[in-house]
This record gives C-alpha cells, structure tokens and sequence, in this order.
C-alpha cells in the first residue's frame, strides 16, 4: 500500500477521523489548532489529487473503498470537475479554520467551542464527500453529514441573536424535504436500473425511457434545487446566513451552495445525460428561466436591506442564477462559465463574509449603521470588502470579471444573446448594492457614541492574514486562469463528452 | 534613450510606484509633491520615446500576461495612442503644478489621498493609450472610472456624494452594461478583439453585417467617458470636484480616453472602410451632430463658470465622435486632431476660472465683469483658450474643425457643415463673451468689486492674479494651443497611418 493510491480517500478520512478528536482536547487553543491543522492537511491532499488528476491519461482517477469493485462497491471517482470543486472547498476551509479564532472566541459559548470545530470539520467532510463520490447513494449519505452538521452551526449562533434557532430549525425542514426528494429520486432510479454507481447508471439508463426514471429526475431536480438555493426555493438561505455565527457563514456561504451545483451538474451530465427525454426541456423551461429570474429577483431584494448578512445572503441567491443560466446553455462554453463561477463566486463570498465577520469583531453588529465610517475605523477591513465588492460587481481585475466575461461570451456564443444584456443588467444592481455599502463606509462620518460607536482599532492579524489571503485570490485569479478557466474547460469538455453533445 | 518597448511598461508603473512614495511621504508635503512631480517628469519622458519611435515607424509592444487564451493584457502603441499618451502625460505634469497650487492655495485636507488618485488615475489613462486590444483597453478604462471616484466625491459631503453616485453610476452603468457586451459580442464573432489597421470585422461580414448598427450603438454609448447624449450628465455632475480634477477630467484623461476609445474602434475594429460601406455609423453621427449643437444650447444658459466649461466640453467631444462616425478619412483626421486641440484649450479654460476662483472666491460668469483689468493675465490665456475651441486661427482648434469640414464634404453631408458652422457661432456667444466682459464692462452694482475691477484701464501695479504655480500653467497651456497651430501639418503627418490605405 503506498501513499499515491490511497490518495483519492484522504481527503476524506484525514478530517472524518481528526473530527471527533477536537472534542478530547483541553478547553483553549488546542481544538482550534487541531482543526486547524487538519484542513491545512486536507487541503495538501486535495492540492495533490489535483495534481494526479491533471496528468493522468484517462481523465480521471477511480478508487474503489474497501477495495470492493464497483458497481457494487462504493467508488471515489475523481475527474477534472470535482477536483477543482475540492480544492475549492478545502482551500476555503483551511482559510476559514485559522481565521475563525478570535470569532468564534466572541460568539460561541466557551464550552461549545470544541463541539464548534468538530462540527465544522464534518460539515466540511460531509461537502468533500458529496464532491468525491462517484456513488449516488453515497452522495445523499454525505449530504446529509454537511447539513445536519450546519443546522447544529447556524443554532450555536443563538447566543448572539436567538433568531438562529428558527433560521436552523427553517433550514432542517427545508434542507430534509430537499434531501427526501433527493434519495426518492434516487430510489427510482435505483428501482428502474437497479444500480446506484453513476456510471453504470448513465450506461444503464441509455434508452431507458420509462415514467419512473422521468419522476426520478423530477425529484433530484428539485431536491437539489432545494439544496443549492435555485429561486424561488431559495427562502431557508437568507436567514440561515444571516444568522449563524460569522465563520460559518463564511464558510457555508462559499462551499456548500456550490456543491449543491456540482451535484446537479453531475447528475445532469454525468448521469442523465443529452438522451434523456426531458433533459432539453429541464434546461430550457426550468433552469434558464428560473436562474435569469434569481439573478433579478435576488439582486433586486438585496438592494434593500438594512443587514450587511442578509444582503449578501441575498446576492448569492442571485449569483446561483449565474450558474444555472450557464449550465442551461447546454454548451461546452457554457458549463465552463458555471464551473469558473462556482469557483471564483466561492472566493468572493468568502472575503466579503469574511470582512463582515471582521467588523462583527469590532462593533459587534452586521447592520449597515455599523458600517457607518468604517474607512476611519478599520481600513484593511473596509479595503478587503471594497475590493471583494468590486469583484462580485464583476471589476477587470477582479474573478468576477473572468467569470462575467466567461458567462457573456457562452451566451453570445449559443445564440441567447438577450441572456448576454440580462447578465450585465442585474450585475449592475450588484453595483448598486455594493457601492452603497461603500458609500457608507468611504463617505459617512463613523458614529462617535451609541450603539454603533466602534474604536479605531482593525480586526487582528489572525483574521486580517486569512481574509486578505481571500482578497489576493479574487486579484490573482482575475489575472491568471490558467487553473480556474483552463481546468474548467477541460471539465466542462469531458463531462459534455460523456453527455453526448448538445441535445 | 531607453529603448520604446520598456518605455511602455514602465508608463504604466513608474505612476503606481510614484503612488506608493507619495504614500510613503505623507508627512512632509514638500517630499510629497516632489514625488508628484519627478513621476511626471520621468511619465513625460517615456511617453516622448514612445512618441518618437511610433514617429520613426516601429510599433513598441509588451505583453504583461495572458489572461484567458488568446485574450491578453497587451500594449501597442501606434500614432493616436502615441499622441494620446504624450498629451496625457504632459498635461498631467502642468495639472499636478497647478494641482499644489490650487490645493495649498486653498489648504485642503486629505491632499495625500488626492496625488496618490491622480497617479493610479494617469498609470490607467497611459494603459488606454497603449492597449493592443479591447479587453485591455476595457481594464483600464475601468481602472480609470474607479480611481478618479475619490477624486471627484474629494470635499465628501452631501453635494459631492451625489456627484459622485452619478459619476459612478453613469460610468459603470455604460461601461459594464453596454461597452462589455458589445467586447464581448466582438469577440464571440471575430474571435479575437485586437485592434487591427483597417478594421477585424471585414473578414466576417456575414455575421457582422446585419448587426453592425446594433455593435456600433454599443460602443457609441458604452464609452459613457465619450459623454455622447443622452449619456453625458456624469460630466456636469463631476463639477462637485476641486478645479484641478475638473481639468484632469476634461482635457488629460477621462474624457480623452473615451473619444479616443470611440475612434479607436471606429478606426481598428470596425475599419472605416466597412464603416463607409455597411453605413453602420450614420445614425450616430447624427445623434453626435444633435449633441454637438444641444450641449452648446445648454452651455450658453449657464452662469457657473465651470457648468458652461462642462457643457462646452460635451459639445467639443461629440466633434471627435462626429469625425468618427463621419467615416471618411478626413473625419478620422479631424477627430483625432481635436483630441490634441481641444485637450489644450480646455485645460487652458479650465485652470483659469479655477486661478479666477483662488484669487476671487467667483464662480459665475454673471460675477466676472471688470475682472480682466485686476486679472489681465489669466484672462489674456482665458482669450486665447476661447478661440482655440471656437477655431478661430491662430490657434490649434482651427484645425480640426477645418478636417472635419473637409470630412463632411468627403460623405455628401451638407448638412453637417451646417451644424460645425451653427456651433462655432454659438460657441463665440457663450465662450469669448466671458474676456470680453472682463476686459470691457464694468462689474454690476452691488458686487463685492475686487479693487481696481471699476476703473477704465488695467492698473499694472494693482493686479491681484492667482498664486504663480496657479497662473503659469494656463498661460503655458495657451501658448501650447498657439504654437500647435503651426506644427499641425507634422501631426498631420505622423497620423496619416491612422487613415491606412483607405480612400474616402
């Protein structure tokens, strides 16, 4: 047994097993590090596998787990599309574990706080699990890992605001209905094949056309709708964001949507496919309109609200829409652009929650009153969200820059050239949401007393190193895709290869 | 001499490395400005290298990365960029002496913030100039909007936030949703978005062809910086701002990047030839021709010196999207030249009622009768500025109108004769009427009269002009208008490849 064959599990077992060892180590820093340290390990993992991934001839890497072969063993199968998606959520994690510290100190109980990193290193688990599997069932299994442990997160912030408990309590029935329809859908599938592997199930269902495998796609469709937050299913999201504790809504912001997507785009592509009947009218009758009407809706609500959480919480809502309107192209370009944004979506979510989680730290508020002169208060702060907020705009420069101009050229290119003006219409609402939280910050006099007085002191160098990190991503990848856009593309041309071309 | 090719990079940073120092010298003001001023000084002098070699017929490049295959961040510069670059660079240096003096002058905080906006402002104005294709261009264009934010919202109150939202608002409403798509557009058909002498899209008239007026739409608004109306109002609006932003917005950069963006795809993307053949232009030259003579109906109801300025500015610009749009070579010739003229002549104006506003506390025309006999200098510069943007000779102005003229007769367009001619009367009433008011008629009854404004004559020992550093740079500015005058046939010259081998 050597390290390179075991590879593809690591990043599975090394934070499964470390998890429940945070809750035997003493009350302090200790859970932290541990924590800690096992992201930065899952993240070296999930670097590596990239690596093989990338140079290996087939495309992809198959690890069957327990050495039963598939299909009726559980296979890891790891190709270009969900190593990019690990890598994502580990890289995220191993910024969110060491920036958590100080806001976790402020906002969690003290006796919570090794149950806190535990939870949060299963959630994470959960998320790769999803991403890595190449078993259907055992997406569901790890699905339900992340979310029961982030309705226990988004509860532990009750000790700020008790609205946390019905924002968990909203989110475990809306996440268990999405869930039930998921492992419906997969049960029909099940009952109409008789297998659970993904690729004996797209092997297995070619010219298969029966009412049962219809209502299985119906079921995953809306299951994982429900899951990643598609309009107008998105209602659990804006109060879960706003009111779990600021690391996880970091985290969960940048991870967990987009591995919903991940799994819709798997299932559609990898598992369904072109011949299937209603895929065409899947893409043009429930994702386009759906994910265009997001992208206003969304945009438009976040506009007016009062709560800096709740607005960004808001505009994920409408970025989803981004994706799904790229991944209804139906086009090599097309899913490109959905996988580059899942990717550079998740880096500026991270930073701007990550910022607001800074000045939590400091006035101990995300309202926008607490923003009030924030440019005199804590300048690397106001600059990081400055420049994340630039980049969810969708500046040059910036990721989001790369992920518009990847949306706008696979809309000219299929022909929705309405889809193109749509895009940069409600990216301009982003503008207007974003530039007023910086006209707050830049222009408004800070609030000298009251409730919203905070001392002129910046986050600490704990928070401030990892957030900037964040920051310098959104920039370097903005000018640099030749891992983000370049391994997008070559995801995007195998999973349409396996699909079977345009319908 | 350095070689052209690292001229180019080093334009871009040898501003943002003058930022950083400015940073850095926060506390000694005296350090600070001279951190100001060498960065000029060293921008001017690379911006004349590359000037000269495009002169001697090279095309220095430089590739800094590629962002997306077959979509990098790259510079050429050829003769409208080169001379885009060189104005850019030396008005920039005039700006910033006069900038100290207007902001010391007027003890204004956060002078530090100011320089280190205008240096990452120039760096992106130098990348506007030198972008080999329109991605590029796009970056910094952006890079512009944002980093003259702060400038123009500079005082920070009600007044200037609203400006600013604007400003902002305007601009990066037409930049990201207009300018992109049509990059895009671009793109997605001619695969490439380089600009190319005689055009990309000749090759794809298919797919262009029925679109084209649509694409030319886009750019034509996208470019809000170009201040074509209806998408003008960030101008006036930007006023809130100090004089010398003012001037930087109207003659250095911004308003010059944007004209010489729209001739720049007129004349690399689309090709004047397919333009003169598709007609995709006309409907535009006409919306520039009603530009034209609206803005200058606005300007003359102005009594703020500078709203008048401003509104004279969004009439001068629709002359270059006019000689654009004319797509003929003599048009394109035009353009280009008065993004030279009238570059001078406004900064002239513009630094003028600035100095005006140190020495006198006045901002509006009504106010400034009598004013000439205690400020005969500036408004000696302020005359000559005037005529150059009416066109009246010797100055540089005449020229281009002239070109445009001959433009306009080259595509049968009478009528737009008319509307240069129309123009530069009205341009006559509410421009030249300012000196000769100051000069001729005495101040009203009941004005604050600065000393020595009622008598007959100019009083030589009783002048109150502006501090030096306020008044040397227009009056420099305005000789540069008069000598330009007669070096116009050498740019005639050094442009003529702009106009390629296309016959009009």
């Amino acid at each position: 047994m050597n390290f390179a064959e075991q590879l593809p599990v690591l990043p599975i077992i090394t934070p499964l097993v470390m998890a429940p060892v945070t809750l035997l180590l003493p009350k302090g820093r200790a859970p932290w590090a541990w924590a800690t340290l096992a992201s930065w390990l899952t993240f070296a993992a999930c670097v590596f596998l990239l690596r093989e991934v990338s140079a290996s001839s087939a495309g992809f890497i198959s690890y069957h787990l327990g050495d039963w072969a598939p299909p009726l063993g559980i296979e890891y199968r790891v190709d270009l599309a969900n190593a990019l998606v690990l890598l994502l959520v580990s890289g995220i994690a191993s910024l969110v574990f060491p920036f958590a510290y100080r806001s976790v100190q402020l906002e969690i109980d003290e006796r919570q706080s090794s149950l806190f990193y535990g939870a949060l290193l299963i959630c994470m688990t959960g998320l790769l699990g999803v991403t890595i599997t190449g078993d259907a069932f055992n997406v569901f299994v790890f699905l339900e890992i992340s979310s029961l442990s982030t309705y226990a997160l988004i509860a532990m912030g009750a000790r700020r605001d008790r609205r946390a408990l019905t924002a968990s309590f909203n989110y475990l029935v809306m996440g268990t209905i999405g869930a039930t329809f998921f492992v419906i859908g997969i049960g029909l599938l099940y009952q109409a094949t008789g297998t659970l592997n993904m690729a004996d199930l797209h092997d297995k269902l070619a010219g298969n056309h029966s009412r049962v495998v219809d209502a299985g796609f119906a079921f995953i469709v809306v299951g994982m709708g429900l899951k990643l937050a598609m309009f107008p299913m998105h209602l659990w999201l804006p109060n879960a964001y706003t009111y779990a504790p600021s690391a996880v809504s970091a985290f969960i912001a940048a991870t967990a949507t987009k591995v919903a997507v991940y799994v819709l785009i798997r299932f559609l592509y990898s598992i369904f496919g072109f011949d299937f009947s209603f895929m065409g009218s899947a893409f043009t009758f429930v994702l386009l309109p759906l994910g265009l009407a997001g992208m206003f809706v969304a945009s438009f609500v976040a506009v007016f609200q009062d709560d800096v959480k709740r607005m960004l919480a808001y505009s994920s809502v409408a970025q989803i829409g981004y994706m799904l309107l790229g991944l209804s192209f139906a086009t090599v370009e097309g899913l490109t652009a959905s996988l580059v944004h899942v990717f550079n979506h998740a880096l500026m979510k991270g930073a701007l929650f990550m910022a607001v989680a800074c000045v939590v730290l400091r006035a101990g508020s995300h309202s926008v009153e607490a923003f009030a002169g924030l440019a005199r208060r804590m300048p690397f702060t106001t600059w990081a969200f400055i420049l994340s907020g630039l980049s969810l705009i969708g500046v040059p420069l910036t990721v989001g820059f790369i992920s518009k101009w990847y949306l706008l050229q696979a809309a000219f290119a299929a022909g929705h050239w309405y889809a193109g003006f749509l895009i940069v219409a409600s990216s301009l609402i982003a503008l207007l949401y974003v530039g007023r939280i910086v006209e707050v910050m830049v222009l408004r006099e800070p609030a000298e007393e009251g409730k919203y007085a905070i001392p002129a002191r910046d986050a600490p160098l704990s928070m401030l190193i990892p957030m900037w990190i964040m920051v310098a991503a959104n920039i370097y990848f903005g000018v640099n895709t030749e891992l983000t856009g370049e391994i997008a593309r070559r995801a995007a041309e195998a999973l349409m290869m396996v699909a079977g071309g345009a319908p | 001499m350095i070689d052209a090719n690292l001229a180019i990079p080093l334009a871009l940073w040898a501003p943002l490395l003058g930022c950083v120092l400015i940073w850095l010298l926060d506390k000694s003001p005296n350090l600070r400005e001279a951190a100001t001023l060498v960065t000029g000084v060293i921008l001017l002098g690379l911006a004349i290298t590359v000037f000269a070699a495009v002169g001697a017929g090279e095309r220095p490049t430089y590739e800094l990365i590629q962002v997306i295959d077959g979509l990098p961040i790259a510079f050429q510069a050829e003769p409208l960029g080169a001379m885009f670059g060189l104005i850019a660079s030396g008005l920039w240096l005039v700006n910033s002496v006069y900038g100290i003096g207007y902001m010391r002058g007027h003890n204004e905080k956060h002078q530090t913030r100011f320089f280190m906006s205008f240096a990452v402002a120039i760096s992106a104005a130098m990348g506007v100039a030198f972008a080999a294709n329109l991605f590029t261009l796009f970056i910094f264009y952006e890079v512009l909007t944002l980093s003259t934010f702060p400038l123009v919202t500079h005082y920070g109150d009600e007044k200037a936030r609203k400006g600013g939202r604007i400003y902002l608002g305007v601009l990066m409403a037409t930049s990201i949703g207009l300018l992109l798509p049509a990059i895009v557009w671009t793109y997605a058909i001619a695969e490439t978005t380089e600009f190319t002498p005689g055009g990309i899209f000749t090759a794809h008239m298919d797919a262009v062809g029925p679109i084209a007026g649509v694409l030319m739409g886009l750019y034509a608004f996208g470019v809000g910086k170009a201040a074509l109306m209806p998408v003008h109002p960030w101008l006036p609006n930007a006023m809130v701002a100090p004089t010398p932003v003012s001037a930087f917005l109207h003659a250095v950069a911004v308003v010059k990047a944007g004209v010489f963006s729209i001739l720049k795809i007129a004349v690399y993307i689309f090709g004047i030839e397919f333009l003169h053949e598709t007609g995709a232009s006309q409907p535009f030259m006409w919306i520039a021709a009603g530009s034209i003579l609206l803005a200058s109906a606005i300007a003359m109801h102005k009594d703020n010196l500078k709203a008048r300025l401003a509104y004279s500015t969004v009439s001068q610009l629709s002359y270059v999207t006019l000689g654009a749009m004319l797509a003929t070579q003599m048009g394109v010739m035009g353009g280009a030249m008065q993004i030279a003229a009238h570059a001078l002549g406004k900064m002239t104006l513009f630094m003028c009622a600035g100095a005006i506003y140190v020495a006198h506390h006045k901002s509006l025309v009504s106010e400034l009768r009598g004013m000439g006999r205690v400020m005969p200098f500036t408004f000696g510069a302020f005359f000559l500025g005037a005529m150059s943007i009416i066109g009246l000779p010797p100055m540089a102005g005449s020229w281009p109108k002239f070109f445009l003229m001959v433009g306009a007769a080259d595509a049968g367009q009478l009528a737009i004769i008319a509307v240069l001619m129309i123009s530069s009367i009205l341009n006559v009433i509410y421009l030249l009427s300012i000196p000769i008011q100051a000069f001729y008629m005495k101040p009203a009854e009941g004005d604050a009269k600065p000393q020595g404004a009622e008598g007959e004559g100019i009083k030589w020992g009783a002048l109150k002009e502006a501090p030096i550093l306020c008044l040397a740079p227009p009056m420099l500015t305005a000789f540069g208008a008069f000598l330009l005058f007669f070096f116009s046939g050498h740019l005639y010259d050094y442009l003529t490849p702009l106009m390629g081998g296309v016959h009009g």
